[in-house]
């Protein structure tokens, strides 16, 4: 039974209320038609009675009181899903919109997914190699992690996440079982091309699918566009058995259409205005990464967040590093002082490193060497701060050591060429032989059997 | 109670409208799939429901019908070894109902109806019970035995029992007549609303420490059984790390572990961790004293608000046996937030921060259920809850850890700067506190003697000098100091690395048992005075420091294994030996 509702009866921001709705579902998708034959689609997301509160995706621009037909489709929101997604371009709603056509769904799925049994999870533990010495050494991708990006604007993430789509290399991934989802959210067409034209250059733009909600894209179809990408992610790696790396950029535009949305329903205000179930709004979508038993497949995710006003207590990243396991988080002087990539180490973290590093999977030395680095690192902040006060002549003669030591880990071990791949065995080393000029009696982190073996002064 | 229906949805929250028959916290099932639902507010124009699962698909219409009891869980044999979601679901027999990914509306027993359990009668017909006595034992685990118990508001006359043998959760095992001469089968299992507290015959005192085998914890901050501490900490600082050592490692006889809005991963972990791991005073794996409640961050939200009332519910059922129980709360900052999104969509007038206000009184009702207590069976028993918070932007002035901070007495404050230097566990030595010390000093003085508690004042000493000397050397450097001066720095480098740092992943420094930290303390301050012995000859620091003596205290937590502590004694004799070499 087709019933088409004639008119709205409230128009407020994204939202529209509709009265006298009969049969409708929460969450369910309306097809709403306009006067001039456009149809933009809604979610109903509150009931009361007969009253209806619609969120149109594209907006209510040109929407009056009297010139809409409201039906209702009878499902949630569904991704159309087929193994021919790969390599084809979407909408932020998951739509084609790279002119072949429309997907001839073998699957249709609800994009808000539901939620992996944790029983079922097998935990990760196998390293993805990234050719990035930082990253490898000292805060190492697992294949399964949902490891973000913290950065700023104007900072270098996207040269990073290029270059690590381009270099890693995951252990059981061929070239036909490794895929990238890719989806933009609220980013300038010209960060949308550069991701674009560096896939092809790479040659995986076949093994791509990129969903794009691009900055004048309508802001609450943002709100879908990481559960698309999630979903499609997770039928190419739980159906298809494949490899899936997903990167999401930026989040923070994605919170700020949860938080428009939010406002424009009169929802109570939690933290910056953000809305009180940000946290399990972010969840939702970070915790769809992961392994599962009796399935081949995996999905990675890197989401990137710009910082605002490089804040790390923000909301946004503050909620995001409860969630996900670890960050990377990017540093602005190091930007500044001509450092690629600009990893700020100490705050970057990868929690499942421990399990995945070591003795069969990268080198017996692994872990104590990244405890040493980052504590021998975290002293040279110290130096450095003593320094800034009393001058760096006055220094201690081991402050100037760690000085040197510091000055030697940025130039050569943060430092690298964007087109550069290190193997892990090269970064450890140069781990190593950076820890050798400091005087053996500092390095209280590792002990001595490993230091007879690969302390060389 | 027939014609209620669906009138509103809005996330997790539902209302009925119109007067119904509903009770406040009433049970209830909604919608076709029958979801569970709890009653949170009763007017004469409307009921407001929540929902424990997800509400896509739900629509305006679909009955709602009550159960007539408060949000209870199952308490039974086969809770240990077990793994459930916030409101009591076993995921494993989730998993094999609707595969890897959660479905709604899942109907099954919480406890697995269908095995059989050797159960002993303890009670004979014509005893007489009351509530909380045991009838009955059943061997749940290899350590864990699980003794029946009447449940708490029944007493009277047993008038029938089954012979020893095997029955399943459900027979009926023996007949109880109360006063009123109603007869009331003793099956296997009880119910229990989780919102209740469990009745107890009389609360004792805290004065048995909680043995973690953490250093930091059981010197400087110990919690005694029965207490509550608190671990704060933004994320990356290592509070599940800490949860989990102290899962793994604290002499508590039971575990139950709340994974409240965390990650899925680390559930998946401690599964696999904890089923690998043997306790090494048992002999047997880890999961056979442990319970874990893994209620994921992405999964329902109303549920994660329940998931703590169930934790605590099943923990004070075996406390009732006369067990020591320990509960892992992780984190209770999503478990607030919980509270404050619900709150929100009841359009509730927010407090602090969006928080209700009735946050710091549910904060206080759930610790207020810890203690250490005389059980209604005439046993002893405790519950301590270990709750982690993460506070917003790692800053400690936010709700949830100023008003925990109200209602625990052990504060362990992790540190931001401390975790990015890698040093774990990165507890602040300077923030933190523990008020259990009274209560719980003359336990150590009994069993270790009293030199322990000296120990431990005099390193806090130092390390609260080394605190203010700091000061200064980040405004001057440290080379202006006088030697006493570095000495004191020096030894509290020592106390830092050498004995706070403590390293999770070391086979032998993962758990240090108490004596080896008192021994360790020991050789610190022996060294300490026997340099102040130098330092007092004018004789320069710098000859001390070459001796070699401070970087060998600084890794004897790894070079002396915990089972060769007389290894302690050819330390201080060393140091004897060069300090006299020096002087």
């Amino acid at each position: 039974m087709l019933i088409d509702y004639v008119g709205v009866k409230e128009i407020n921001g994204s939202l529209i209320v509709i009265d006298g709705v009969k049969g409708v579902s929460y969450e369910e998708i309306v097809d709403i038609r306009l006067d001039g034959g456009s149809v933009r689609q809604g979610r109903v997301v509150q009931i009361e009675g007969e009253r209806i509160v619609v969120q149109v995706f594209e907006g209510t621009r040109n929407i009056s009181l009297a010139n809409t037909k409201t039906r209702l489709t009878g499902h949630p929101m569904e991704q159309a899903l087929s193994p021919e997604i790969i390599g084809r371009v979407l909408d932020g709603a998951g739509r084609p919109i790279d002119g072949l056509g429309e997907i001839f769904p073998e699957k249709r799925a609800d994009i808000n997914g539901t939620p992996i049994n944790p029983v079922s999870r097998v935990y990760p533990t196998n390293y993805i190699n990234t050719g990035i010495s930082t990253i490898d050494t000292l805060m190492t991708l697992i294949r399964g992690q949902k490891l973000p990006i913290f950065s700023g604007s104007g900072m270098k993430h996207n040269d990073l996440a290029v270059q690590i789509v381009r270099q890693a290399k995951i252990s059981g991934a061929t070239e036909d079982n490794f895929c990238v989802v890719f989806a933009a959210m609220g980013v300038q067409k010209d960060v949308a091309e550069y991701f674009r034209k560096s896939f092809e250059e790479s040659g995986v733009l076949s093994h791509v699918v990129m969903l794009l909600n691009l900055s004048n894209d309508p802001i609450i179809e943002r709100t879908l566009t990481p559960r698309c990408a999630l979903t499609i992610a997770e039928y190419l790696a739980f159906d298809l058995d494949m490899h899936v790396l997903v990167i999401m950029t930026d989040m923070t535009s994605y919170a700020e259409a949860l938080r428009e949305f939010s406002s424009s329903k009169g929802e109570i205000p939690g933290r910056k205005g953000y809305p009180g179930y940000l946290y399990s709004d972010l969840a939702s979508i970070y915790e769809r990464a992961g392994m599962i038993k009796g399935h081949e497949g995996s999905v990675t995710q890197i989401p990137i967040l710009t910082m605002p006003n490089d804040d790390i207590t923000h909301p946004i990243p503050d909620l995001t590093g409860y969630i996900t396991e670890g960050q990377i988080t990017l540093d602005r002087t190091l930007q500044g002082q001509g450092y690629y990539p600009p990893v700020s180490v100490l705050p970057s973290l990868s929690r499942l490193m421990k399990d995945g590093i070591g003795e069969g999977f990268t080198r017996a030395d692994h872990q104590a060497l990244a405890n040493q680095l980052f504590a021998s690192y975290a002293k040279v902040i110290d130096a450095r701060s003593l320094a800034s006060v009393i001058g760096e002549e006055e220094l201690s003669p081991i402050d100037k050591k760690y000085m040197e030591f510091g000055k030697l880990f940025e130039t050569k071990f943060v430092n690298q060429g964007f087109n550069e791949n290190r193997d892990i065995t090269e970064s450890l080393d140069l781990g190593w032989e950076l820890l050798s000029t400091l005087p053996r009696s500092e390095l209280d982190r590792v002990d001595d059997e490993l230091l007879d073996k690969y302390y060389r002064p | 109670m027939e014609n209620n229906v669906i009138y509103g949805i809005n996330g997790p929250v539902i209302t009925v409208k119109g007067p119904t028959e509903f009770k406040m916290m009433e049970m209830v099932h909604v919608g076709n799939e029958n979801l569970v639902g709890e009653i949170i507010g009763v007017t004469d124009e409307f009921t407001t429901v929540q929902v424990y699962e997800e509400t896509t698909g739900l629509k305006p219409g679909d009955p709602i019908t009550g159960t007539g009891n408060p949000m209870n869980v199952l308490l039974g044999p086969g809770i240990i070894d077990n793994i459930f979601d916030g409101i009591e679901r076993p995921l494993k027999a989730i998993e094999e109902e609707s595969g890897a990914f959660i479905s709604r509306g899942s109907q099954v027993n919480a406890l697995d109806d269908q095995k059989l359990w050797n159960v002993s009668l303890k009670v004979k017909a014509g005893d007489r019970l009351s509530g909380g006595e045991i009838y009955a034992t059943i061997p749940e685990t290899e350590i864990i035995e699980h003794r029946l118990m009447v449940p708490p508001a029944l007493s009277g006359e047993i008038v029938e029992v089954k012979p020893d043998g095997e029955y399943r959760l459900f027979d009926t095992i023996a007949i109880l007549k109360d006063e009123l001469g109603i007869e009331h089968n003793l099956t296997l299992c009880q119910k229990w609303p989780i919102r209740t507290s469990r009745p107890i015959e009389d609360r004792l005192p805290t004065t048995v420490p909680l043995i973690t085998g953490q250093r930091v914890m059981d010197t400087m901050f110990p919690v005694a059984k029965g207490g509550t501490a608190a671990i704060p900490g933004g994320f990356g600082t290592g509070k599940t790390m800490n949860q989990h050592q102290l899962a793994k490692w604290c002499d508590a006889d039971i575990i139950v572990y709340v994974g409240c809005g965390e990650r899925g991963n680390e559930m998946s972990q401690v599964l696999e961790e904890f089923s690998e791991l043997i306790d090494p005073k048992s002999g047997r794996p880890m999961t056979d004293r442990t319970v874990l409640i893994a209620n994921t961050s992405n999964m329902p939200v109303a549920a994660r608000e329940a998931s703590i009332y169930t934790g605590i519910t099943l923990a004070e059922y075996y406390r009732d046996m006369g067990y020591d129980v320990a509960i892992m709360a992780d984190s209770t900052s999503r478990w607030a937030e919980a509270l404050r999104e619900i709150s929100g969509r009841l359009e509730e007038m927010p407090a602090e921060e969006g928080f209700p206000a009735y946050l710091p009184s549910r904060l206080a009702e759930f610790y207020e259920r810890a203690g250490r207590v005389k059980t209604l069976s005439h046993d002893n028993g405790s519950v301590t809850i270990i709750g982690a918070v993460s506070p917003q932007g790692s800053d400690f002035s936010e709700p949830v850890t100023q008003n925990t901070k109200r209602f625990t007495r052990c504060f362990w404050a992790l540190d931001k700067n401390l975790a990015y230097a890698r040093h774990y566990p990165a507890i602040n030595w300077m923030d933190s506190y523990s008020e259990y010390f009274n209560d719980i000093d003359p336990w150590y003085n009994e069993h270790l003697g009293p030199e322990f508690v000296e120990y431990r004042k005099r390193i806090s000493a130092l390390l609260q000098e080394e605190s203010s000397l700091m000061e200064i050397v980040k405004l001057i450097g440290s080379d202006v100091l006088p030697d006493d001066q570095k000495l004191v720095i020096e030894t509290a480098r020592i106390i830092r690395v050498g004995f706070l740092q403590q390293n999770a992943f070391h086979a032998d420094d993962t758990y240090v048992p108490l004596e080896k930290q008192m021994k360790m303390m020991g050789v610190i301050l022996h060294l300490y005075d026997r340099a102040k012995e130098v330092i007092a000859k004018e004789i320069p620091i710098s000859k001390l420091l070459s001796s070699g003596l401070f970087d060998k205290l600084n890794k004897m937590k790894y070079d002396i294994p915990n089972n060769k502590l007389e290894m302690f004694d050819d330390y201080i004799k060393e140091i004897d030996n060069k300090i006299d070499e020096i002087l």
